[in-house]
């Protein structure tokens, strides 16, 4: 008889195994951790390696872990609105300032500028290297339409380049489809546009600085004022979305614009550059 | 081209050999991830399949088809409808699921549970055909039938459970928009790989790529491998 | 249960008529085997007294009630058996399990019929790495083991060599002789005079003829039961 038994019941005990084991195995992925804030930044932040520097000294003293979903400044703003962030940490003024009128920031803080740079082919079909007018070398490359890679995306980027497109009296959309090209796509993925296609495009240094694959590329256009990149960040306001988490986000917010936040943010360098410049007030 | 797959490979090489902890942490949270997906995916999928394998109804070719369609359902379509359920402002917001593990094991489960579901269907229904009278002869229920079956394709369908895995651990669009590619947290090895395509470094985006791919081709050929031992025991 | 009574039964499928028109009664005890070409319609016929199919018209009764299969009062046995893929005790007790037996007594019974067929040492084995012969004594024995009153067996022997055939048809006389009716095709004449007591002639859908084994091997009286023994090998 027991014979017969253990040959229907073989298979059973695995069976049993695999429905235990399950439910522990799950458990960890569908309870995170407690102590944490989610900020909405811009993938510069992010894909420069600023956070990977930075966030491990907050982390450390606060012992709040932070999670960056890096987006687009305008995506990184709807987010925000929509509560599925506690803090934003973003680059454009404008839109930075129409968020807090809306009442969907409580206070906004300068945090560190840097600035944007025209990278272009070595080749330089437009004629602009060395130059310091950044309206001029964009009307240059209109006018011999040399291709130019934009975001596209209504990040804070783009948001700047079309400022400077205005600016300069010139509306690259004619160019579209032709020597303009919109990739709708992040800071990296358009570098790695340009550097196929041997193409000009306005980056900010940071991402520039940490970014491998150049190709061809150089950075032809730097230090015009209107390249001017401003930081800012902001506490999601709490009255619009009850679950933000107002402690531990300000903690941030306030490490952030403090004396060892700044320095922190200074410290980080690419082959001795630093990528970030503090100046909260 | 020759040049970056050789940078590529010995990337992969070097990220394997140092057990990178990084690594071995994404790796870790991929295959967890895509475990859970595929273990609800199929927790629903399989009995579907099986019992739109074996039961009679109307309707039942247009559902057959509509299910085929799911297969393809775009990544990416399926991310931003989970983000907005799962988001502050979407009817599940208060679960405060959005850019957790458990978002991208949604999202995942939701994208391969068709899959499972269609390819069951086709292997129960292949395996109907030869068992229906026998099992209607011993007086099976649907329900009895289609148990039976499942049981019975067991080796079949550990093929159609491992496809499902497959696609999701190597769905990228989905998990990007609900998990968020949060560093330590929801980064997995695609949106890994997307972020280091994104930093220009495609070594080592090619080099994770590589271990991804490895994972997948050796999980499938353990899989063929007991598929076949077991078939030639069992028959 | 018995007797199982056919009234006016027709079965049409793809626009043809496999059965037509068939009456009969078939009563308990005796071994009932049905002859006929193929296509003439056995195993549609079969098929329709066990209830795996439904007639297109007309009535199948089973004492009283009517078209139950699966009840397991009831059985069948196909030309190729179908094992599922697991031990040939547990397809044993699959089946007792579906008719509702208690674990133990599916395990008693099983353990017994596997026995009594000679395959006891094989209980373990998987089911479908068994040989031919040894798979059909298997769905016998999970047949049997249901203990129905009616067993229907369709060309059970049509694929065995010699000496499983011989094995199998010992173990269908036992069947018969722990009492239950025996209903069964076959191609074989040889074998339906072994095991057959009466023979029903089937000839393009309907019943050709009916009788006693011996008589109708001695002194066919339709012109299609003559046909068909002057066609057939011996």
């Amino acid at each position: 008889m027991n014979d017969f038994q253990k040959i229907l019941n073989k298979n059973r005990c695995l069976l049993g195994f695999l429905l235990c084991a399950l439910p522990g195995f799950f458990a960890q992925i569908a309870f995170p951790q407690e102590r944490h804030i989610t900020v909405a930044s811009t993938t510069s932040t992010e894909q420069s390696g600023l956070f990977k520097h930075l966030l491990p000294v907050f982390e450390k003293k606060s012992a709040i872990q932070v999670r960056v979903v890096a987006l687009g400044t305008g995506q990184a703003l709807d987010m925000a609105r929509r509560g599925d962030a506690d803090v934003v940490f973003v680059h454009d003024r404008e839109t930075e300032e129409k968020f807090l009128a809306d009442g969907f920031g409580v206070q906004r803080f300068n945090v560190m500028y840097n600035d944007f740079v025209l990278i272009g082919p070595r080749s330089d079909p437009a004629k602009i290297a060395g130059g310091k007018d950044i309206l001029a070398a964009l009307k240059s490359i209109a006018t011999t339409r040399a291709p130019f890679v934009s975001r596209g995306d209504k990040s804070g980027t783009h948001a700047a380049e079309l400022r400077l497109w205005k600016l300069a009296g010139t509306d690259p959309l004619s160019g579209r489809g032709s020597w303009y090209r919109e990739t709708g796509s992040g800071m990296g993925p358009s570098l790695n546009t340009a550097s196929a296609m041997n193409a000009y495009a306005i980056t900010d240094r940071g991402t520039w600085l940490a970014f491998r694959n150049r190709g061809e590329l150089a950075v032809l256009v730097e230090g015009d004022q209107r390249l001017f990149n401003q930081y800012g960040v902001m506490l999601v306001n709490p009255a619009k979305h009850a679950h933000v988490k107002k402690e531990l986000g300000q903690a941030f917010v306030d490490w952030l614009i403090s004396a060892e936040g700044q320095k922190t943010i200074s410290d980080y360098k690419i082959s001795g550059a630093p990528l970030f410049f503090p100046n909260a007030q | 081209m020759v040049n970056d797959f050789a940078a590529a490979l010995s990337e992969a090489l070097r990220l394997i050999a140092s057990a990178d902890a990084q690594l071995a942490q994404i790796v870790a949270l991929s295959v967890r991830v895509s475990l859970a997906a595929v273990a609800f995916a199929a927790l629903a999928a399989l009995p579907l399949g099986a019992l739109l394998a074996i039961t009679r109804f109307p309707g039942r070719q247009a559902l057959v088809a509509v299910l085929n369609a799911l297969m393809g359902l775009p990544p990416v379509v399926v991310g931003l409808m989970i983000y907005l359920m799962l988001s502050r402002a979407g009817p599940l917001g208060q679960f405060g699921l959005l850019f957790t593990p458990a978002a991208m094991v949604i999202a995942q489960a939701v994208l391969i549970t068709p899959i499972i579901a269609a390819l069951t269907r086709q292997v129960i229904e292949d395996a109907w055909l030869e068992y229906a009278e026998q099992l209607r002869s011993l007086g099976a229920s649907n329900t009895d039938a289609a148990l039976t079956l499942l049981w019975d394709t067991r080796f079949a369908l550990i093929t159609v459970v491992l496809a499902g895995f497959g696609r999701a651990a190597a769905e990228v669009g989905a998990v990007m928009i609900v998990g968020g590619n949060i560093d330590g947290v929801t980064r997995v090895m695609t949106t890994a790989i997307a972020l280091e395509t994104s930093k220009g470094d495609l070594p080592l985006a090619l080099g994770l790529g590589m271990v991804l791919l490895a994972i997948i081709v050796g999980l499938n050929l353990l899989a063929h491998w007991v598929k076949l031992s077991a078939q030639r025991r069992y028959g | 249960m018995l007797p199982l009574i056919l009234e006016n039964v027709s079965y049409t499928a793809g626009g043809r008529t496999l059965i037509n028109d068939v009456s009969f009664e078939i009563g308990a005890g005796t071994r009932t085997v049905i002859l006929g070409a193929n296509g003439a319609g056995k195993s549609v016929l079969m098929r329709l007294c066990h209830g795996l199919l439904r007639p297109t018209s007309g009535r199948v009764t089973w004492y009283g009630a009517s078209g139950t299969s699966g009840s397991g009062r009831q059985a069948m046995v196909f030309q190729r058996p179908v094992l599922l893929r697991r031990s040939a005790l547990a397809n044993v007790t699959y089946a007792l399990k579906l008719a509702g037996l208690p674990a133990a007594e599916s395990l008693r019974r099983a353990q017994v019929k596997l026995d009594v067929v000679g395959m006891a040492q094989l209980a373990a084995h998987p089911a479908r790495v068994l040989s031919g012969g040894e798979q059909q004594r298997l769905a016998l024995a999970r047949a049997w083991a249901l203990e129905p009153e009616v067993l229907f067996l369709d060309e059970p022997t049509a694929n065995l060599d010699p000496h499983a055939t011989r094995h199998i048809e010992a173990v269908i006389n036992a069947i018969h002789e722990s009492g239950t009716k025996i209903i069964m095709t076959t191609h074989s004449l040889g074998q339906a005079r072994r095991l057959g007591d009466e023979i029903l002639l089937m000839s393009g859908g309907q019943i050709a003829e009916r009788a006693p084994v011996t008589e109708f091997f001695s002194a066919p009286q339709s012109e299609a039961a003559r046909e068909f023994l002057s066609g057939e090998l011996p």
